[in-house]
């Protein structure tokens, strides 16, 4: 079922008419009520009304994940806290969480997005959703709640953890929906396994899952595990949370909900717009949401946007999977490196093994690459000029692949930090 | 004479040597002669020690990449020229010299050296 049809299915130019009309609302707003937007396009010389259609976009100024960090916690409202109705904010693994508000028609347009979500995922109003996403600031469980209770789904608030307790009711309340993280739902997998029930006797069917970046692979695992079919929801805080992007039937790319989230890709060095197809970073702009509109966000997630309709009848664009975070890419003296080309040299050479550090800085001017590399014991020399070898044959295929001058490190075994989940394999000391 | 010589792999990091010795002295191995070559961020560790396979058992099980490997020791009066003999001999064999350390006490020197054959080295020295 669609949802929204009038919203999902609408033409194209109908919809660049929408956002067009959206987004000049939306800069208006933005540009009389957050300082932080109105500087930023003081600075480039803008005024709202030189924003005119979706077209103009490229005229905005980005925001980034820093930019919520230094306006902390409340910099970029653009309404007066009395119109606030929640807040949510991030784990903030890296220093301060970032906060991100809702007022009463945000929460709307949230609990909107996600019941299309669900209903691109065949989810009805016959359903019983299990959803298993943590309830509390993470924007998983409330969002998956209130969209699945809009749709006219029966909501299981079980949110995460407590794997006995969610297998007894997946055959108790027999859930019909799933939604959770894909690594919860292969664990959820394995317990039913474990548990000796048959996945075919359960009533469960289909399965949410997003939150975090799942390979085809680990998609095809939770299916044949569990026994139903697996949808991707795309979505992040900033933004509004999942629901911003959802898999059809089709299961080719996730259809957005542009009429509220207006996608760009962009080069991420260049900052440059791409064209439709073309992977690059995935930016996106609200254009509805009034509490803490965001112009341009780099959502720092690799993608590529298709317009073309799709056979499940919706003409909103998809985007397709995430295959990785443009974070991960280092510039180095005007080069792109990606800590896995590195990762494949090591893996060639039998004297380093793969567990490496890239550690960037700049000295005067100049940024410099060193890679810790652990030794394989197996070639340790008491030899100077033999470990001196060892170096120089891996700084010198690491600079063929790389096409920049690098160090090499050599380290002791197991000083490298080893990651049940991901690893970090790189620190920027820069400072820019 | 041949002996083994036990090389440690050393992180240039305040501490590591002193969890080396540490190391060794929990696992009651004495250690009778010691060098350590160095570059700016690593060195090697190198030392004969009581008991060799105990000890490098006990460091790798620390997680310290080691490895043993045959030295030549030999003893000589502690007057002037007496190494430069062995080297010249050595030299003017085509043998090659890696590195070499010693002491010298109560008029004996003794010097441990890494060479390229030092089968042939000792034959050469007449020490065999």
């Amino acid at each position: 079922m669609i949802w929204n049809e009038s919203m999902e299915c609408m033409s194209r130019d109908q919809m660049h008419d929408l956002q067009s009309r959206r987004l000049r609302n939306m800069v208006e707003r933005v540009y009389h009520n957050v300082e932080f937007y109105r500087k930023k396009m003081q600075a480039l010389g803008l005024e709202p009304g030189d924003i005119k259609t979706i077209e103009d976009l490229v005229k905005l100024p980005f925001t980034t994940k820093q930019d919520l960090r230094d306006n902390y916690p409340f910099g970029l409202f653009a309404v007066p806290k009395s119109e606030i109705v929640r807040f949510h904010a991030s784990s903030g693994t890296t220093g301060k969480p970032t906060v991100v508000a809702y007022s009463r028609k945000d929460i709307n347009i949230f609990a909107e997005v996600v019941t299309r979500a669900l209903c691109c995922s065949g989810v009805t109003r016959n359903d019983i959703v299990q959803v298993a996403f943590g309830y509390g600031l993470f924007t998983g469980g409330l969002g998956l709640h209130y969209g699945a209770e809009k749709l006219g789904a029966a909501v299981v608030p079980i949110s995460g953890g407590n794997t006995a307790k969610q297998i007894t009711l997946l055959q108790d309340f027999g859930s019909t929906v799933l939604v959770c993280t894909p690594s919860y739902a292969a664990y959820l997998a394995e317990s039913i396994a474990e548990a000796g029930i048959d996945p075919q006797e359960l009533p469960l069917r289909v399965g949410v899952f997003g939150a975090e970046p799942w390979s085809y692979e680990m998609k095809k695992k939770i299916e044949d595990g569990l026994k139903i079919k697996a949808y991707d929801i795309y979505g992040l805080s900033e933004i509004i949370g999942p629901g911003v992007s959802n898999n059809c039937d089709c299961q080719d790319g996730l259809h957005i909900a542009e009429d509220h989230f207006v996608p760009e890709i962009i080069d991420p060095i260049t900052l440059n717009q791409l064209d439709p197809g073309v992977t690059g970073e995935l930016v996106f702009t609200t254009i509805t949401k009034e509490a803490m509109p965001l112009l341009r966000y780099r959502t720092r997630d690799l993608s590529s946007l298709d317009y073309s309709p799709c056979e499940c009848g919706r003409t909103n664009v998809r985007m397709a999977k995430i295959f990785g975070r443009s974070d991960d890419m280092l510039i180095i003296r005007g080069v792109n490196v990606f800590p896995s080309q590195v990762e494949s040299v090591l893996l060639e050479i039998p004297e380093a093994k793969p567990h490496y550090m890239l550690i960037v800085d700049r000295k005067g001017t100049m940024d410099t690459l060193e890679i810790q590399v652990e030794i394989d014991e197996k070639f340790f020399s008491d030899e100077m000029s033999q470990l001196n070898n060892i170096r120089n044959k891996i700084k010198d295929k690491v600079e063929s692949v790389l096409g920049i001058s690098v160090i090499i490190s050599l380290v002791e075994h197991k000083t490298i930090k080893r990651s049940e989940g991901k690893a970090q394999r790189v620190i920027d000391r820069r400072k820019i | 004479m041949v002996i083994k010589q036990l090389s440690v792999f050393l992180q240039n990091e305040q501490g590591r040597l002193e969890e080396v010795t540490g190391i060794l002295y929990k696992n009651g191995i004495n250690i009778s002669a010691l060098s350590i070559a160095e570059t700016e961020e690593y060195g090697i560790l190198r030392m004969i020690v009581s008991d060799i396979d105990k000890a490098s058992a006990a460091l790798r099980n620390e997680d310290f990449s080691v490895k043993i490997s045959d030295v030549i020791c030999i003893e000589t009066p502690d007057i002037p020229g007496e190494l430069h003999k062995y080297i010249q001999i050595l030299s003017r064999a085509g043998i090659n010299l890696s590195y070499m350390y010693g002491y010298s006490d109560a008029g004996t020197a003794r010097l441990i050296m890494k060479v390229s054959d030092p089968e042939k080295a000792l034959e050469l020295l007449k020490l065999k």
